[in-house]
């Protein structure tokens, strides 16, 4: 400790600084055990990081309306600067958040980064989740890390809505009136679910302020804490890498945290809220001005949540015509049921994939090297399936505007989408596969034969061939470094039993490691060594002997 | 350490990956060896001084950037201030805008392009261990819980266990009645709407009451029940269930059934305006095709045949409200809805 | 005159004139029965000369009458124009949606291919077949009455098809409802009264001429003050913003970590 002393006289204020925070808060010890653990670096590993960082903005720029909006739907009448809404009829929530946009410096650029930067957020976190499904990063230890970060894109979704329908315009106002519909459509307990969170008959004086605890209290604290936990096991578990030389599942390689990392990620925020800021600069975002309050008789055309609720909207729309039926005096409203029940089964099957994939290879190692997405092609195959179910439903909230801009018949594409709902994501499935398949092969075959290197031989017997050259062991790494899984037959056990469980991961391994192309191996890179040798030999006495 | 767990200590020894059992996954063994990391290259920063002291100028200069587009935002908040003149908030956005823009961006290149040039960037390679603790560690761990086991007795008491999770299952029950006041129930208020027998039909949103002559050919009305305004007491509530679309088409057309058949009036009908569907105003009223369409999710329905659906998820026609005229010629209900309006919900058609 | 004669003589002859409307059958049906209801939408008496009213028929005879008829009486191919008005005539000519060209869902805005001389001369004849909605007043298109009103009435009655910000929107069968951001005064209080194709009639009992005008003034509010808080993105709503985030912001911020992730030289 009388070292410390020492070194502060030597280096003045720093020195200083940190041993009297150290004294207190013990900050050495942290700081020696992180301040040089290492990331590794790549692009698609910010992903996350935009998500946080637009959280982070999301907390500012939601403090500061905060301190304007007041969400009571009190009626009043308007008698701010907005001229075509002067001595309208309107909810106090509404009046002021007009007041913020015409009223308070900056107060519409405030709403539309906080707009924004809530898009951004879901988009960032859901485009992050691709990223680590695609690269297997979900597999052991990291599972439970995957449904806190599934936990967290349904939390940035509430976030996302419950903020959608503060302003109590006509479009968030509109918005509810589908959630109530929604939730009326449940049987037994629909209308009391409705009249609870309405506080009796939609739309009533309520929503906006339980909305709004909601959405500055409820929601961002759980965000923060499965934010603390996701970041947490980060820690824990150490960032993954790419495979790559010198990247084994025992190590991690890259840029230590301070100085590269503190630099590079603390800069990268201030990036990120630039952006956010240059495009709310430039940018109009949802101009609630023009929608008048909230009004239950009149709609605007193009009356659509924000893209992360897209897909549930577009799974209404995408339900086939008449399929609400009656069992005696009771009504099953199917249409409501069936995409509901469609969303919750696709985001439980999100939620659950990395102990099914688990399971079925029964890899209970950790796996700290990523997959390339063609390496493990039946998981490649299923995300694409999966993103391109995702992607209709998407579109299909927008069959509106698509019809418009295209000129095409609403009709027509709405049952377009409908077929293209069941038909693409099959397509999409066998379409990666065989692409990563080949993608595969191809890696396999410059593994063992080296690059092309343009050059044509004619041997003496009057073959051609192009001579391949040998790859640098590193780039050749890169190739080969793979797992490689081989699908199971169903086992009894020790009853002498095949059991159904047995059976049904028999089949699923074959399902996923029938088609599989095997790394190539140290021997069979040398013998096509070997042989390609052997054809130089040729080539050289080929060349001597015509001398 | 108890007998038990020393012995998992002594079996494992020093844990490895090698101990997961790997599963289908094939160990090739003349699998490629890893080559190591690859060689470092040398930036130019590195080599030569002149292009390092051209970094540290750029870096400065973003950092310069960063200081002049704060003191632009500054500068913008009071040289722009908002007026009446919405011109004025455009301005005032966008300089502040423009100046936070600078702001942040020059700090944020400017700290990544340092990163980037000047910090070493050498890889490093770092050990990973195994998630789970060392077998000392767990077995340490393990030690704890029986110790804290045998000495609340946890495992032995069983009528404190049993009671302790009786209790624990039920308080959180007072917690959750609590919220049963967030809503009252809806009694059958989700089955009545404010039309009565006699109650005039008129414009939203200013209340006038309409003449049945007025209604002409082709022309649509958007209708709300008399006395229903702005302002009042449930006033949106009840619009929400009263809206009514009020078309004439030419009665040769309109396919009544004969219940209905006194439902319109010279081939004027209303029907409810809010969706079967999820409750979206179905107020898209094309005049060739007599089309209702509902902008949310392109529920259409077929106004002369009773709003039957004929495209789109929802499923049941749009209620119709029975009108007449009265003395002096303006349109009345005739009654209130006979079914329930909007969305579908569990017993809506349980007579009650 | 002999000028007249040679454009006409050229519309005559012009591939387009040829093409005329197919399918404007179901266009002024609505419109027609416009005639049944004299009493609510008085067309104010208009004095049109002899002389216009020839120039009109001839118009008529050579571009219209193919579908129209030639006492504008209605043909298969085309609606009867008795009682349609001249507003009517003055809405689907001025904006060039008449005379039609191929067939769709519906007619498309198109240049306009008659001079406002004519074109007043082809409104003057076909309302002098029948009473109808006239051309209105010039003191309803003063854009100076109330906005909010005008935006109330607006949301209430034309939001639902146009957008809340006049962007248009979708109809079924390829349908649609147009912008309004570039719609003239007269234009869409011509609309309002006369009702074309799929649109409904306004007549003036349901908003009355000052009331239009409200609503003009309010849409002229729209054309005239473009957003504060930007690009408005064509107003087309929460749709293009996702895309936008998506392909926009996350775009650039993706850029700029490929630029981060890269290495320096």
């Amino acid at each position: 400790m009388s070292n410390t002393a020492n070194t502060q006289k030597k280096n003045g204020f720093l020195a200083g600084t940190a041993n009297y925070v150290d004294e207190r808060v013990g900050v050495g010890g942290i700081l020696k055990e992180f301040g040089r653990k290492i990331f590794p670096d790549h692009w698609s590993f910010m992903l996350g990081e935009v998500a946080l960082y637009s959280f982070l903005v999301l907390l500012l720029s939601g403090t500061f309306l905060t301190f304007f909006f007041q969400p009571s739907m009190t009626d009043v009448i308007y008698d701010g600067v907005y001229a075509p809404l002067k001595g309208a009829h309107m909810s106090i929530a509404y009046a002021s958040s007009l007041d913020i946009t015409f009223e308070v410096r900056g107060g519409l650029l405030m709403r539309q980064v906080h707009h924004w930067s809530a898009l951004l957020f879901v988009a960032a976190a859901g485009l992050h989740m691709l990223r680590v499904f695609f690269t297997g990063a979900f597999r052991k230890p990291r599972e439970i890390n995957w449904v806190v970060g599934f936990v967290l894109f349904v939390l940035g979704m509430a976030a996302g809505f419950t903020g959608y329908s503060l302003p109590d315009d006509l479009l968030s106002g509109n918005g509810l009136r589908i959630i109530d519909g929604m939730i009326k459509g449940v049987p037994f307990i629909g209308t009391g679910i409705s009249s609870l969170l309405f506080g009796g008959e939609f739309p009533g004086h309520a929503i906006v302020g339980r909305l709004y605890s909601l959405h500055i209290m409820l929601v961002p604290a759980l965000i923060l804490v499965f934010l603390a936990v996701h970041l947490f096991m980060l820690v824990i578990h150490k960032h993954t890498h790419y495979s790559g030389p010198g990247r084994k599942d025992t190590n991690v390689v890259g840029y230590p945290l301070m100085p590269v990392y503190v630099a590079k990620a603390g800069g990268f925020f201030f990036i990120v809220f630039g952006v956010i800021m240059l495009i709310a600069t430039f940018f109009t975002i949802n101009p609630i001005w023009n929608y008048g309050g909230y009004d239950p008789s009149p709609v605007s055309a193009g009356t659509q949540p924000d893209w992360y609720i897209g897909w549930l909207d577009g799974a209404l729309r995408l339900a086939p015509t008449g399929i609400e039926f009656m069992i005696g005096d009771y009504t099953v409203s199917t249409n409501i049921l069936l995409p509901l029940v469609v969303s919750l089964v696709f985001l439980a099957l999100v939620a659950i994939y990395p102990f099914v994939e688990n399971w079925v290879t029964g890899d209970k190692r950790e796996h700290h090297v990523l997959d390339r997405p063609r390496n493990a092609p039946v998981r490649t195959a299923i995300g694409a399936a999966g993103v391109m179910f995702y992607a209709v439903l998407w579109a299909g909230a927008s069959t509106d505007l698509i019809a418009t801009n295209f000129k095409m018949s609403l009709n027509q594409v709405l049952v377009t989408m409908q077929i293209s709902l069941i038909i693409l994501p099959i397509v999409a499935f066998l379409v990666t596969k065989r692409v990563c398949l080949s993608l595969q092969r191809k890696d396999r075959e410059i593994a063992i034969h080296g690059r092309e290197s343009g050059r044509i031989v004619r041997l003496p017997h009057g073959e051609y061939i192009e001579v391949h050259e040998p790859l640098d062991p590193h780039d050749l790494y890169k190739l080969v470094d793979f797992k490689d899984y081989k699908p199971t037959l169903a086992r009894p056990n020790a009853q002498g039993k095949i059991t159904v469980a047995a059976r049904l991961r028999s089949s699923l391994s074959k399902f996923y490691f029938e088609d599989r192309i095997a790394p190539a191996t140290q021997t069979e890179i040398d013998e096509a060594a070997h042989h390609a040798h052997e054809i130089e030999a040729e080539v050289q006495k080929a060349i001597e002997s015509s001398k | 350490m108890s007998d038990k767990s020393k012995e998992i200590a002594k079996q494992s020894g020093a844990y490895s990956d090698h101990e997961y059992d790997a599963g289908l996954r094939v160990i090739h063994e003349d699998a490629v060896a890893n080559p190591g990391i690859e060689p470092h290259r040398v930036r130019m920063t590195d080599k030569s001084v002149k292009h390092e002291k051209n970094a540290v100028r750029q870096v400065a200069a973003f950092f310069t950037l960063s200081m002049l587009g704060s003191a632009l935002a500054l500068y913008a908040y009071f040289a722009f201030p908002i007026s009446e003149d919405l011109t004025t908030v455009r301005l005032n956005t966008l300089y502040l805008g423009v100046g936070i823009t600078l702001g942040l961006l020059g700090i944020g290149i400017g700290a990544v392009h340092w990163a980037k040039t000047l910090m070493p960037d050498n890889e490093v390679s770092e050990e990973r261990h195994l998630t789970r603790g060392s077998d000392e560690k767990r077995a340490a761990a393990i030690e704890i819980i029986n110790l804290a086991n045998q000495e609340s007795g946890f495992s032995r008491r069983k009528l404190i266990r049993r009671t302790l999770y009786g209790s624990l299952a039920l308080f959180p029950l007072p917690g959750i009645i609590l919220f049963a006041d967030l809503g009252p129930s809806l009694g059958d208020k989700l089955r009545h709407t404010a039309w009565k027998q006699g109650t005039r039909l008129t414009k939203d949103p200013y209340g006038s009451p309409i003449k049945a002559s007025e209604v002409t050919i082709g022309s649509v009305f958007h209708v709300i029940p008399e006395g229903l305004m702005p302002g009042e007491e449930n006033y949106l509530e009840e619009k929400a269930k009263a809206a009514v679309l009020l078309v004439r088409v030419d009665p040769e057309i309109l396919i009544e059934t004969e219940e209905r058949a006194s439902w319109s009036y010279q081939g004027i009908v209303a029907y409810s305006k809010i969706c079967t569907h999820v409750g979206c105003p179905v107020a898209l009223y094309e005049q060739q095709t007599h089309h209702l369409l509902c902008p949310c999710h392109q529920s259409t329905f077929d106004l002369v045949d009773g709003c039957k659906v004929i495209f789109g998820p929802a499923t049941r026609s749009l209620p119709q409200l029975p009108i007449s005229v009265d003395a002096e010629g303006y349109l009345i209900a005739q009654s209130d809805f006979h079914e329930p309006v909007g969305p579908s919900f569990w017993d809506r058609s349980v007579q009650q | 005159m002999a000028q007249l004669k040679r454009k006409l003589n050229g519309l005559r002859r012009s591939p387009r004139a040829l093409v005329v409307v197919l399918f404007a059958g179901l266009l002024v049906v609505g419109s027609g029965y416009t005639a049944v209801q004299a009493a609510v939408s008085p067309s104010t008496a208009v004095t049109r000369s002899q002389e216009q009213i020839d120039l009109g028929k001839r118009i008529f005879l050579s571009n219209c009458a193919s579908c129209h008829g030639k006492n504008a009486e209605g043909t298969m191919n085309g609606p009867s124009l008795i009682g349609v008005g001249e507003a009517s005539v003055d809405f689907q000519v001025s904006t060039g949606r008449m005379p039609g060209a191929a067939s769709g869902p519906q007619l498309e805005v198109k240049p306009v291919q008659f001079t406002e001389e004519q074109i007043s001369a082809l409104a003057a004849y076909v309302g002098s077949l029948a009473d109808g909605p006239s051309i209105p007043d010039a003191s309803y298109l003063q854009a100076n009455g109330d906005s909010t009103k005008g935006g109330e009435l607006f949301r209430i009655n034309c939001a639902m098809c146009h957008n809340a910000g006049g962007a248009g929107g979708a109809l079924t069968q390829g349908k649609y409802a147009p912008n309004l951001m570039g719609s003239s005064e007269k234009t869409i209080y011509e609309a309002m009264l006369t009702g074309p194709q799929n649109m409904p009639v306004f007549n003036d009992a349901n908003i009355t001429p000052e009331e239009k005008n409200d609503i003009i003034t309010y849409l002229k509010y729209l054309q005239n003050n473009r957003s504060v808080g930007g690009d408005e993105l064509g107003n087309l709503g929460p749709v293009v913003e996702g895309l936008v985030a998506w392909l926009g912001l996350l775009g650039l911020i993706i850029a700029i970590t490929i630029w981060l992730g890269a290495k320096s030289n």
